[in-house]
């Protein structure tokens, strides 16, 4: 079984240092290719530099919407070679590659002389030069625009539309640097990108945090405390511009220890609430999860999970926070785990994972990652998903309210402060059904059976994986490996590969009754994670009946996984 | 808002109407502090001192009653028109830091004893600053009753014998609950 | 004291108690606390289910329970950050924050400082009693540097940190020092936090009858009136709570700060957000 070659997507990477507006001109791209009706992925990695460090921009382009990186890379465009060398393992190229490099960079380094690409020079620099007020990244774009087919004029309207009001004359001169890099390009055939035979009208171009943050609003968020961290700050920011336009208030706490407690207090006074961070936050917010789950507070913590342990790599992905978020909480602490598939599913899965956690009276920590939180895709706009969200409450005036009275659906009807008769005080100590503190066995034992029923009662809906095609060969995946995986599952089948693909987006409470009807039939699992240690397979060994016939693929960050690498992990799988 | 505010002056009253809800809300704040008291006591097992303040509580209780009764027709008429929850404590309510779960029967009647002297000074101190003739007669009249209550615990105390040294000792040490 | 019956007020102390019985020992501060607490919401008729009372662990933060008031008992020494997300979330409610020295000062000195600064409006009533109490009697950030205890043979040697000077420092609105055995006392400067907008912070001496038994009687004969009145210049007040002896007792600093309140701006749906994410 060979692999078809994808003729609908090409994958551009763009790097310099020293303030050339690598980013910007990656996204200027994006931009461009969007408005001519392509859809596409733009991921960024930078040197630990604030400003000025060496910075890649990596762009796939396609006539369908993608949401993952390619294998390769079919045009990498080196403004200069400052430290490029870091970059080296997140950029494939290959003998069909071009490599575009500045005439006066100086030598190229060996990994790029290596992997055999074809080479075209253009003196960028020195054009730029030539006209006032030209930055070499407008010539970069260009160059790039004429390889690739997209007309000069896109390029200008995505700087106009970025600058053009405020900085005209800076526009003027980008435009003719633009005009002047198309002309020098070099004269290489580049595989074209096929149009897009029926662009659809509505399209999104959109980040993981941000569509985190919309998610979240369509939950009905309307309190959120949360301290900086990367990569989930962009989270905060949005939501600090967008949520006091829907009724709602940001506060920046000064740790992690604050925000998740700031959350559980407004939240107790009846405003969903979420918060955003990455694992060393997620670490400081654990014993306070505890609370929530024992004082039944609902609650949404967004994980944009990094590569760890510790403080890691802030900029790249991994996900190895799953034990953290399953396991972490001292004491017998059940609470629910969601997990965004891609970019897009981070709005659905935000909106639901609230809609959980209201419905539940408990917290939710959704494990989304760096690659979905920071990458941008342009995608069809999502279908609009409505969920019933009700936070249940006492109904009329009570007499004598127990706040955890013993329900059958395991779900009390919470009593928000403001209401006369409801009076409670939430604790984390072991409680009764009054909620006065309690050590007697049956108290312990009756709230600890009550919190369990209610995730056991609760029908969570097909929501809880994707689950697609037949076979005896099944891909057993989460969150963002699922992407990767469901491109190259798309082209096994392709080849005639039976293969069942499962992608996770429930990670806790278990499922076992679900995933045992989806694994009827299958006797080989392919489980495949971005963690060292293999914390989802380890989880399913755990929680799970599997096959006997486990492969276990466990690619720590923090390098990407690609369909490619994951397409030879399956056709490997489907040898008997 | 009556002197009695202020620590050390002696109070000064307006009309009979003013002393008496005076009166009255000394007595009611005297039964419920005996009243938590003895629910402190009871937490903490120590059942013949939860009795003694109960008992406490009830014979400020019927003494209140008593004020009302005397008091009549004066206290519906010419109420002040404001008071305030956050004056100092009356002369017959007990500190909460004197209690101590061991405490012996000795110790809560010599409380009890001193809250009646204090009440005793107050109305001497009222009846000696009064104006109004009536309200010295009736200011009077309170002290004798207090010296009267002192009296009375007097003979309660003589029942016991003096507190034995170690009176405090509990050969368990204190525990942590969380 | 009170005046007279309680009928012509919408609330009486009693109705601010729950029916739960206090298990602080008999001798402790806190009773007097609970009862300043009660006379302080009777004074200013404030509907119990319209109140909440949150706290974090040790003997002063079993208050909540103890009320009639909704209360969130919650983990050690994060009571201010769960105030201030439910204060900013429901600003139609009084939010009284209740800690001791140790939940207080020590693992909630961060959050101190932070809630002094951002000023929101809340009240803040640290049961000071200079020891550990729950834990059976370790030195706490305010505890006398030769106090012998067994995790600190001897005494800490450290000086105790000034809280009120910290809160000053960090903007609290409003400082001011009881002492437990003037219940009515205490009640006044509850009214006054509560009464004053902004972060009201009040720190209670409160003896400890079982670990401190030191305390009770010196601390009555050493807690005084303060001299002067209360100021609103934070230069003067600094002097004066840096070189005070800890046992002035009143209100010390009323300032002007505007209390943080962050709104909603408008009340659209999501969707009107939409357009920023169309190509």
């Amino acid at each position: 079984m060979t692999r078809s070659i994808p003729s609908t997507s090409l994958s551009i990477a763009l790097t310099g240092s020293g303030g050339a507006g690598v980013m910007t001109a990656g996204q200027t791209l994006l931009d461009a290719a969007a408005s001519c009706g392509f859809y596409g992925l733009m991921t960024r990695s930078t040197g630990p530099q604030i400003r000025g460090g060496e910075a890649a921009a990596m762009i796939r382009l396609s006539s369908k919407p993608v949401q993952s990186p390619g294998d390769r890379f079919d045009i990498l465009l080196a403004l200069d070679f400052e430290n490029i060398q870091r970059f080296a393992a997140e950029l494939p190229l290959d003998s069909a590659s071009l490599i575009v490099a500045d005439s006066a960079a100086g030598e190229m380094p060996g990994f790029l002389k290596d992997s055999g690409a074809a080479v075209g020079l253009v003196p960028m620099a020195k054009l730029a030069k030539g006209v006032p007020g030209g930055r070499v990244s407008m010539i970069a774009l260009g160059v790039l625009a004429r390889l690739l087919g997209l007309p000069e004029s896109a390029i200008v309207a995505a700087v106009a539309a970025s600058i053009g009001r405020k900085k005209p004359e800076a526009l003027a001169a980008s435009e003719k640097a633009v005009l002047i890099g198309a002309e020098a390009a070099p004269q290489v055939s580049v595989a074209k990108l096929a149009q897009p035979s029926a662009p659809s009208q509505r399209r999104w171009s959109i980040t993981g945090n941000e569509a985190t943050g919309f998610g979240a609003l369509k939950g009905g968020v309307k309190f959120v405390g949360g301290y900086p961290i990367t990569p989930a700050t962009e989270i905060l920011e949005w939501m600090a511009h967008a949520l006091p336009q829907c009724g709602g208030v940001l506060m920046q706490a000064e740790d992690e220890l604050a925000s998740i407690n700031m959350i559980i207090g407004a939240s107790y006074g009846g405003a969903p609430s979420l918060t955003a961070t990455a694992g060393p936050g997620l670490s400081l917010m654990i014993e306070s999860l505890g609370l929530a789950v024992a004082a039944e507070i609902p609650l949404v913590v967004v994980d944009v999970m990094r590569s760890g342990p510790s403080t890691g790599i802030a900029t790249k992905s991994e996900q190895s926070d799953l034990n953290i978020a399953v396991y972490g909480l001292h004491g017998d602490a059940p609470h629910v785990v969601t997990a965004p598939l891609s970019v897009a599913d981070c709005l659905v899965t935000a909106q639901w994972s609230v809609h959980l956690a209201e419905s539940l009276q408990t917290p939710v920590i959704m494990l989304s990652d760096q690659s979905l939180g920071q990458a941008r895709v342009v995608i069809d706009r999502p279908d609009d998903v409505v969920f019933p969200t009700k936070r249940l409450v006492p109904e009329g005036p009570v007499d004598g309210y127990e706040r955890y009275v013993l329900t059958e659906s395991g779900v009390s009807p919470m009593a928000v402060p403001g209401f006369a008769g409801g009076q409670h005080t939430a604790d984390g100590l072991t409680h009764n059904a009054r909620g006065a503190p309690s050590s007697q066995a049956s108290d312990h034992v009756g709230q600890l059976d009550k919190r369990q029923r209610k995730l056991d009662a609760f029908d969570f809906g097909e929501r809880w994986a994707e689950i697609d095609g037949e076979g005896e060969l099944a891909v057993l995946t989460w969150g963002s490996s699922s992407e990767p995986l469901r491109e190259a599952i798309a082209e096994a089948r392709a080849c005639g590969v039976k293969v069942k693909r499962i992608a996770l987006r429930l990670i806790a409470p278990a499922q076992p009754a679900r995933l045992a009807a989806a694994l009827a039939g299958v006797k080989r699992v392919l489980v495949v994670e971005q963690s060292h240690a293999g914390q989802f397979w380890r989880y399913l060994r755990a929680n799970y009946d599997l096959p006997a016939d486990v492969v276990p693929i466990r690619c720590p960050g923090p390098l990407p996984i690609r369909p490619g690498e994951a397409f030879a992990h399956i056709q490997e799988g489907a040898r008997a | 808002m009556s002197e009695a505010e202020r620590p050390g002056a002696p109070p000064k009253f307006a009309s009979v109407a003013e002393f008496f809800a005076q009166a009255l809300a000394i007595e009611e704040e005297a039964a419920e502090r005996y009243g938590l008291l003895a629910d402190q006591m009871e937490a903490h097992h120590n059942k013949e001192i939860a009795a003694i303040f109960r008992r406490m509580a009830s014979v400020e209780g019927e003494h209140r009653d008593e004020i009302a009764r005397r008091a009549g027709d004066a206290l519906v008429e010419g109420r002040p028109a404001s008071f305030s929850w956050t004056g100092p404590d009356g002369p017959e309510a007990t500190d909460f830091g004197q209690l101590h779960y061991l405490m012996t029967p000795r110790q809560a009647l010599r409380l009890a004893r001193f809250n009646e002297e204090r009440a005793v000074k107050y109305y001497e101190a009222v009846a000696a600053a009064a104006i109004d003739p009536a309200i010295a007669a009736f200011a009077a009249e309170m002290a004798q009753d207090e010296r009267n209550h002192v009296a009375w615990v007097d003979q309660w105390l003589a029942k016991f014998a003096p507190d034995e040294p170690g009176w405090d000792e509990d050969p368990d040490p204190p525990v942590y609950s969380e | 004291m009170n005046m007279i019956p309680a009928a012509e007020k919408a609330f009486k102390p009693a109705d601010y108690k729950s029916t739960v019985k206090p298990v602080w020992c008999p001798g402790c501060g806190d009773h007097s606390v609970l009862l300043a607490f009660q006379r302080a919401l009777a004074e200013l008729a404030l509907p119990p289910e319209e109140v909440a009372v949150v706290s974090g662990i040790g003997c002063s933060s079993r208050i909540p329970a103890y009320t009639n008031c909704y209360g969130f008992h919650g983990v050690h020494g994060r009571s201010l950050a769960l105030a201030s997300g439910l204060k900013v979330a429901r600003p139609d409610l009084t939010v009284l924050v209740a800690s001791g020295d140790g939940d207080g000062f020590s693992i909630g000195g961060n959050h101190f400082l932070h809630a002094c600064r951002r000023n929101i409006d809340l009240t803040y009533v640290v049961m000071d009693n200079r020891i550990y109490g729950m834990t059976k009697g370790q030195p706490s950030p305010t505890t006398e540097p030769d106090w012998d205890t067994a995790i600190a043979p001897g005494g800490t040697g450290l000086s105790p940190f000034h809280p009120l000077v910290i809160a000053l420092a960090s903007g609290a609105n409003f400082i001011a020092r009881g002492f437990s055995g003037d219940v009515g006392g205490c009640a006044r400067l509850i009214v006054e936090a509560i009464k004053t907008p902004g972060f009201s912070f009040v720190q209670i001496l409160s003896p400890c009858v079982t670990f401190r038994k030191d305390q009770q009687k010196a601390w009555k004969t050493l807690v005084h009136e303060a001299i002067v009145p209360e100021t609103d210049d934070p230069a003067r007040a600094a002097r004066r709570l840096m070189t005070d002896d800890g046992f002035n007792v009143g209100v010390l600093y009323r300032g002007k700060r505007q209390p943080y309140q962050p709104k909603p701006l408008a009340s659209f749906a999501p969707s009107h957000l939409e357009s920023e994410f169309a190509v």
